[in-house]
């Protein structure tokens, strides 16, 4: 009775994650084709790097993933500092006015189609430029606002959710010690809910390095992201020299990614060790 | 359980320094802006730039004339090609979400059984592909789906068919696409709500002579309730507006309302006309937002 029921679960899981990796892996695969249509593999002259060559030497992409990487880091530092002022606020103080309210501003922006939230705030700037000539046209600046905008609702949930299962005697003995409020929050509650921050960070930095519909409608001439590129190439077909960005694009996220969360799981390990040495 | 928080002591001052940044931000940049929207939803159209004409306008010496006008939702009304997007992207983002349940619930539940270890290798195998590119994500299924793509050369190979299938640009492939994309949103907090299960239920259910599917259909299912909510408004309130996907995959037939507000935004210029499909689009929306908040609120509070 209970093999069937694994039996189909564990097929279930099989071909759920087949459904996941295989455009992935498809992508990886014919990066190192050499035929320019790309889907046919050209056995004589493959595997290659000549669309890793062709890649790295393509001006119109390295530009505009410079502009992106620019917009990525400064939307994820910013929007961490909101997104934590937020989640911190909405898990610590029971009630204050406005709670709801900003309740309802850091879920909304989660789930708004991207097409609505693009076009708010494009109109938002132009009118703000009709009225106080700031900002002058769009471009970078604009563009970032656009993102953390809705960036930092991500890192609230997640600093929120962190903030929610922590254990607060830790802040109260601090507090209890003397420590002034401001103290305790970046002696114990910051390193405690560093974890949190960090993915915030990533998470906020990728929203932004991905997103498409927001970036075209709040960006200006001369401005365009990788994304807005490789939906412009895309549109017209596939390119071998987006397979190759792809493979790039999956190598970089499977390091970083595997990296912090064993470094966190180690952080983590450490931690309760030193917990289960004080309590001894 | 009311939990006093020791910051509290801080005063009112120090609360409101920590939230009123944030709260401002969202303020300034994200609910102005829809009073924008509809404000401009009520202008006309007007060769100039901005393309709108001004709702205020000085009308001799010294008064104001408001000119509001629903010009451009009656328009959305009687042409029926908006009327037909709406209901299409309704009916699509229905459809996706259905198959992203049927599809996402055995994964979460398989993940949620599994051994510790396990669990947190199959976790970081569902989130790796959410944190790599959407875009790209979605191109990989035009190389997939394309006449000479790797399905059709695949299965000619095998002489299942003997000429190519036509997959891409139609709805076929959008689902597929939207499917693929928004299936870890679904995953993820079903697998949260899954986690906490108590598993013991099941077995009770089992030794008082439950068949396992009615143990699943009478205590699993009823218990997820929550995670089935939110996964599926997870899924469904974007996949709505959704524009990327169907640019990509659906062809030009496919008519979804997020790709025609683009139109009207981007070739037509039509700024107007833009801000009423939005606003309608909100106004479809709103009331599937608040239903995942309250979802959400009931789910955190459970988990006090």
């Amino acid at each position: 009775m209970n093999y069937r029921r694994s039996f189909f679960i564990t097929t279930c899981l099989a071909f759920g994650f087949a459904f996941l990796y295989i455009p992935i892996l498809s992508m990886v695969v014919f990066s190192f084709n050499a035929s320019k249509l790309v889907t046919v593999w050209d056995a004589a002259n493959s595997p290659t790097l000549k669309w890793y060559y062709s890649l790295l030497h393509n001006e119109e992409i390295l530009d505009a993933a410079w502009i992106s990487l620019k917009v990525a880091v400064i939307n994820a530092c910013g929007a961490v500092i909101l997104g934590t002022l937020a989640g911190f606020g909405l898990a610590r103080f029971e009630q204050f006015r406005g709670r709801f309210t900003l309740n309802a501003m850091t879920t909304a922006p989660l789930v708004m189609p991207e097409v609505i939230t693009g076009l708010s705030m494009l109109l938002l700037f132009v009118a703000m430029e009709q009225w106080i000539g700031w900002p002058a046209g769009r471009g970078i600046t604009t563009m970032t606002i656009g993102h953390m905008t809705f960036s930092m609702a991500y890192v609230t949930v997640v600093v929120q959710s962190r903030m929610a299962t922590f254990d607060i005697a830790l802040e109260e003995a601090a507090m209890d010690l003397g420590a002034r409020p401001v103290k305790v929050f970046f002696l114990i509650t910051l390193p405690i809910i560093f974890p949190a921050i960090l993915s915030g960070w990533l998470l906020a930095f990728t929203l932004s390095w991905d997103d498409l519909v927001i970036s075209s409608f709040t960006s200006g001439p001369g401005a365009s992201t990788l994304p807005m590129v490789v939906f412009s190439k895309v549109r017209l077909g596939v390119s071998p020299e987006i397979n190759v960005l792809a493979t790039l694009t999956i190598a970089v996220v499977t390091v970083v990614i595997i990296g912090v969360s064993l470094w966190l799981t180690r952080a983590g390990k450490l931690a309760a060790a030193a917990a289960a040495a004080a309590a001894e | 359980m009311r939990i006093l928080p020791p910051l509290s002591k801080v005063g009112i001052s120090g609360r409101g320094l920590v939230v009123t940044l944030p709260y401002l931000w969202l303020l300034l940049f994200f609910v102005v802006p829809f009073v924008i929207v509809l404000k401009i939803s009520f202008s006309d159209v007007d060769l100039a730039i901005p393309p709108y004409k001004p709702l205020l306008e000085w009308v001799g010496q010294n008064s104001l004339a408001i000119k509001v006008n629903f010009n451009n939702y009656a328009f959305l009304f009687t042409d029926p090609l908006y009327v037909h997007a709406f209901l299409n992207s309704v009916k699509v983002a229905f459809i996706s979400t259905v198959l992203c349940l049927l599809i996402g619930y055995p994964i979460a539940y398989g993940i949620a059984r599994a051994t510790p270890t396990t669990r947190n290798l199959l976790l970081l195998l569902v989130v790796l592909p959410f944190w790599t590119s959407l875009l790209l994500r979605v191109y990989a299924w035009i190389g997939l789906l394309k006449a000479n793509g790797v399905i059709n050369n695949v299965l000619l190979a095998l002489g299942v068919i003997h000429e190519p299938l036509n997959m891409l640009y139609t709805p076929f492939a959008m689902y597929v696409g939207i499917v693929y994309s928004y299936l870890p949103f679904l995953i993820l907090p079903l697998y949260a709500n899954l986690e906490k299960m108590d598993w013991q239920l099941l077995e009770a259910a089992e030794d008082l002579g439950c068949r396992p599917w009615q143990a699943f259909y009478k205590i699993t299912l009823p218990l997820s309730r929550n995670g089935i909510l939110a996964g599926s408004m997870l899924v469904f309130i974007p996949a709505v507006g959704e524009f990327v996907i169907p640019a990509l995959l659906g062809g030009p037939n496919a008519l979804m309302i997020g790709r025609v507000l683009w139109d009207e935004f981007f070739s037509n210029r039509a700024w107007p006309v833009a801000s009423a499909v939005a606003i309608l689009l909100l106004i479809l929306l709103v009331p599937f937002m608040m239903w995942y908040q309250s979802v959400q609120a009931r789910e955190s509070a459970s988990a006090r």
